[in-house]
């Protein structure tokens, strides 16, 4: 016979505001079965966990549901009480009274009823509970990382520096990200290559770092500590042992008009390519899309000018494959491009710009080797206009949200601006200036007060092409709202951070969760900001939401910390609710016909087959099994099963259809 | 699919040619356009300064009527007018309790079923309209949408609000070619014109001058009251910039009825305060 004790939670108030926890707990204790039945204000506090442990000691308990929160919160903490009585932790389930019940409806008489009819069918459920034991699985401790910004170098650089393999993956040609572009940084205007590539060097040259360049990862199975990764090498149609980076090839490319990538659209390239000097790796990459011998089958000179005969045609891609312990996902991030802003006439004129444009432009790498000239007829630009906030915090545009970097890298561009051009008016334009970091509110003060860069709080609401000026349009709000036009000679838009292209694709290779923007969702927004909900996989940098420098490296840092962790362990613990197929006694062995529809439905490819012989060697039959590592307790098998042979352990048929017969008050539960 | 047609006052009144062209166009297209039975005032202005309940009830009032006479939609062509009924609408079917208690102040039970579109939106319904295009309106337009045509952009849910398009596109089917310019949708001073027309005059300066100097031949309209601004105030405006401006203002419905061949008397082009005198490349098309 059952003896099932139930403790139901108040959760402060958090339930007991709307359900009637007293009556829950009274109703309780007269379903069949229950020996104990209480009520406390935290159950999830030392002597609520106590109460716990001590009526399965003293009542001998063989079940205990807590009426509480959501199991993803606590069903590990009050597994744990159990386990510590005794009580095998699987025999200890969680009836959501406040997610499912009292959060969302009003303090009433039903509530309290639905309140209730959780607790019995978790119940009626835990009553067939079976006491299970964990799986131990083995960890490759090999770190993916995923993207080689700052965010993915500093986090590979950490846990290679730990002691662990890792493999980079980068899509571009080289590793170095949406840093490499900067001109300078804040809030100390120091060189943003001088202060990273250091760091692309180090990435290059470490001994426990793989670096694949120009790859993107074509797709993952597998589960924490076992990942298994197919990374797709993309073709640079050059022998990357045989060149030396000479760039011969470079500088004698016939086709040099090629629009940049590195320089935001404002510089050139040949087809064959080097994204920026200081690129790791220094190998070419052949732009085949631009390249005139892939367009017209004529050309190939620079096959004939390589002093080591590097260039490779027709090279193919090739797909690498990885056994890995954990993920870093450290992809970035992007701003808004195109025709997003119309009536700023982004897009449309030359000279409104976005903010990585003007990285360009104030770099000394960039097209015009540091020089602040327009992109239209290469003027030096009196008037620079530079609008904060072009897109965020503007549902009309679909972003809600702050971009959070923008203020900061507008004060240092209208800063560069005025060290570069001294006679220059540079005008921010701006709603709120959010300037919270370490000798960030200074820094911007510094912009306004020493450097004159006259700040107007106004938003803009048009920006039009006339008599050769741009003219921007808006209302300074700080002086009665009076309307307000700038003749500027160039328009920078710190236009919205947005999440990459190909996020969300990303994210259903990895199975990971995004937000409503395509930003990667970390697992607790608060407690668990570099985890995702996904074990193993880890975030870094700007693909969780829009961040600065420092921001992405310490995430990375935390995220490589989180590797470690799970890299000190040999092997890992995992819950063991995965699916089994039935096995009897002679002469049936199992109810399993062997028809193997659950193999190909099987998401984690976890489904073997297995052959059942007789003591001389014959075989009897072939039916399947469950490879309890790669299992992940989904339960499409067990839908499909015709036999009903394959059931999920702690939710199996007959603890499911007793939850729903509790329900439906039809079951021996009923009262 | 039953459309109504709701004239309002201007159209009526000052806006005589606008609708006059609209009917013409229509009965060429073959498309009826019945008015909504019994309509009366949509509040304009004055109502929803005054009272919230009546600014409501109004516009519901039409609205109820058209349903009841198995109105599927209701052209507005007055944007002003389009505005009041987008928003009752928008309101009232967000609403139960509002739409109960305007219900019960008009004596009728509104559901909002009859959509409201505006007149661009009833052109662009219009199947291949290119080929209804006998004489090609080729003409350099400046594409005037004014405020109320798509704005709020949470009510209306019609073109992009700061930028839209959907005017030029329709008026480039016709054969004209749309300018780029930046007054689309700045303000014309509106109902200001009697009380602040001094206001009026600048505001409608500043469009006027923008088209002018960008090359437009023609400012194209969809609102009587942004017409009644731009052309019967000319004088004014003349005046406050110092220069005579010589630029027509034209409704869609004229530019669209010119390109379809009807006399220019049936649209009402004669009614303009300021001529409407077109290069010859109308009258060689």
């Amino acid at each position: 016979m059952a003896r099932i004790g139930v403790f139901v939670c108040h959760c402060g108030e958090n339930i007991s505001a709307t359900v009637d926890v007293k009556k829950v707990a009274e109703a309780a204790s007269r379903i069949p079965g229950v020996a104990h039945s209480v009520e406390y204000k935290y159950m999830c506090s030392d002597p609520g966990q106590q109460m716990i442990r001590n009526a399965i000691r003293e009542k001998n308990l063989t079940g205990v549901v807590v009426a509480a929160c959501s199991p993803r919160m606590h069903e590990p903490t009050f597994r744990r009480a159990c386990a510590e009585a005794g009580l095998n932790p699987f025999l200890c389930e969680m009836a959501n009274i406040r997610e499912h019940c009292s959060w969302v409806h009003e303090k009433s008489e039903a509530t309290t009823h639905k309140a209730f009819d959780i607790v019995r069918t978790l119940v009626a459920k835990v009553k067939r509970n079976k006491a299970l034991l964990p799986i131990k699985v083995p960890v490759t401790k090999t770190a993916l990382v995923l993207g080689g910004g700052i965010a993915g170098i500093q986090a590979s650089l950490d846990i290679a520096n730990s002691g662990h393999k890792v493999i980079l993956v980068e899509k571009e040609p080289s590793i170095g990200g949406h840093m490499s572009q900067l001109s300078e940084t804040f809030p100390t205007l120091d060189c943003s290559q001088c202060i990273l590539t250091p760091r692309m060097v180090e990435v290059a040259q470490h001994p426990n770092i793989t670096l694949h360049s120009y790859s993107e990862l074509e797709s993952m199975d597998g589960f924490i500590g076992n990942f298994k990764v197919r990374i797709r090498k993309k073709a640079r149609s050059l022998d990357e042992k045989l060149c030396t980076g000479c760039g011969l090839c470079v500088q004698k490319c016939p086709s040099k008009k090629i629009s940049s990538e590195f320089d935001a659209g404002l510089g050139l390239r040949p087809a064959i390519y080097v994204p920026f000097p200081q690129a790791v790796p220094n190998k070419p990459v052949i732009d085949r899309e631009h390249c005139t011998y892939y367009r017209t089958g004529k050309c190939r000179l620079c096959e004939k000018i390589c002093p080591t005969q590097a260039i490779r045609f027709d090279q193919e891609d090739e797909i690498i494959e990885a056994d890995i312990g954990a993920v870093v996902v450290a992809t970035g991030f992007d701003i808004k491009h195109g025709d997003f802003f119309p009536e700023y006439g982004y897009g449309k004129y030359k000279d409104v710009i976005d903010g990585l444009q003007f990285e360009r432009l104030a770099s000394a790498s960039g097209p015009t080797l540091g020089e602040i000239r327009r992109p239209s007829d290469g003027q030096v630009p009196q008037t620079v206009v530079f609008v904060a906030c072009a897109g965020s915090r503007d549902p009309a545009k679909g972003i809600e949200y702050c971009s959070k970097i923008c203020c900061m890298y507008t004060a240092k561009h209208a800063m560069l601006y005025k060290h570069k051009v001294h006679h220059g008016k540079p005008f921010v334009f701006y709603m709120d200036i959010r300037a919270g970091g370490k000798m960030y509110e200074e820094f911007v003060r510094r912009a306004m007060e020493e450097d004159g860069v006259q700040y107007i709080r106004s938003r803009v609401s048009r920006i039009y092409e006339r008599g050769g000026k741009l003219v921007v349009k808006g209302a300074d709000t700080l002086l009665g709202s009076r309307p307000l036009e700038i003749e500027a000679d160039l328009v920078v838009l710190a236009t919205a951070g947005v999440a990459q292209a190909g996020a969300e694709q990303l994210a259903q290779r990895l199975h990971v969760s995004f937000d409503a923007h395509k930003f990667y969702a970390e697992a607790h927004p608060k407690l668990r900001p570099v985890e995702t909900n996904t074990a193993g996989i880890f975030l870094a940098g700007a693909c969780q939401a829009p961040k600065d420098i420092p921001e992405s490296v310490a995430q990375a840092s935390g995220a490589a910390a989180k590797v470690a962790i799970l890299f000190s362990q040999s092997e890992l613990v995992r819950e063991p609710l995965i699916a089994v197929v039935d096995r009897q006694a002679p002469p049936l062995y199992s109810s399993c016909v062997g028809c193997f529809l659950c193999q190909p439905s099987c998401p984690y490819q976890a489904i073997e087959k297995e052959e059942i012989r007789d003591r001389d060697g014959q075989l009897i039959k072939t039916i399947a099994k469950v490879n309890p590592g790669l299992c992940q307790g989904c339960g499409t098998c067990v839908a499909l099963c015709r036999t009903k042979s394959i059931d999920i352990q702690g939710f199996s048929h007959e603890q499911v259809y007793a939850e729903v017969l509790a329900l439906l008050n039809r079951g021996e539960d009923n009262v | 699919m039953k459309t109504g047609f709701y004239p309002g006052c201007s159209m009526k009144g000052s806006a005589r040619e606008y609708s006059e062209s609209l009917l013409a166009v229509a009965r060429e297209l073959g498309r009826e356009l019945p008015e909504v039975p019994d309509w009366n005032c949509c509040g304009a202005t004055a109502a929803h300064n005054i009272d919230t309940d009546l600014a409501l009830a109004l516009p519901a009032r039409i609205l109820a009527a058209a349903e009841k006479d198995g109105m599927n939609e209701v052209l507005v062509p007055c944007a002003a007018c389009y505005s009041r009924l987008s928003v009752t609408r928008h309101e009232l079917l967000d609403d139960e309790a509002l739409r109960n208690k305007i219900s019960g102040l008009v004596e009728a039970d509104y559901q909002g079923t009859a959509k409201v579109v505006n007149i661009i939106e009833w052109l662009a319904s219009i199947p291949d309209l290119e080929a209804w295009v006998k004489k090609p309106f080729a003409h350099r337009v400046a594409c005037y949408y004014g405020c109320l045509l798509v704005r709020p952009p949470g009510v209306v849910k019609f073109d992009r609000p700061e930028e839209p398009q959907s005017m030029d596109l329709l008026l480039k089917k016709m054969g004209a070619e749309p300018i780029d310019w930046a007054f689309k949708t700045e303000c014309c001073g509106a109902g200001f014109s009697v009380s602040r027309t001094d206001l009026v005059a600048k505001l409608s300066g500043l469009i006027l001058e923008d088209a002018v100097s960008r090359g437009a031949e023609a400012v194209i309209v969809a609102c009587p009251m942004c017409h009644l601004n731009l052309d019967m105030r000319r004088p004014q405006i003349e005046k406050q910039v110092g220069k005579k401006i010589n630029i027509p203002v034209i409704y869609i419905t004229q530019a669209l009825g010119l390109a379809m061949g009807i006399p220019a008397r049936k649209l009402g082009l004669q009614r303009h305060k300021v001529a409407v005198k077109l290069s010859p490349r109308t009258a060689e098309s």
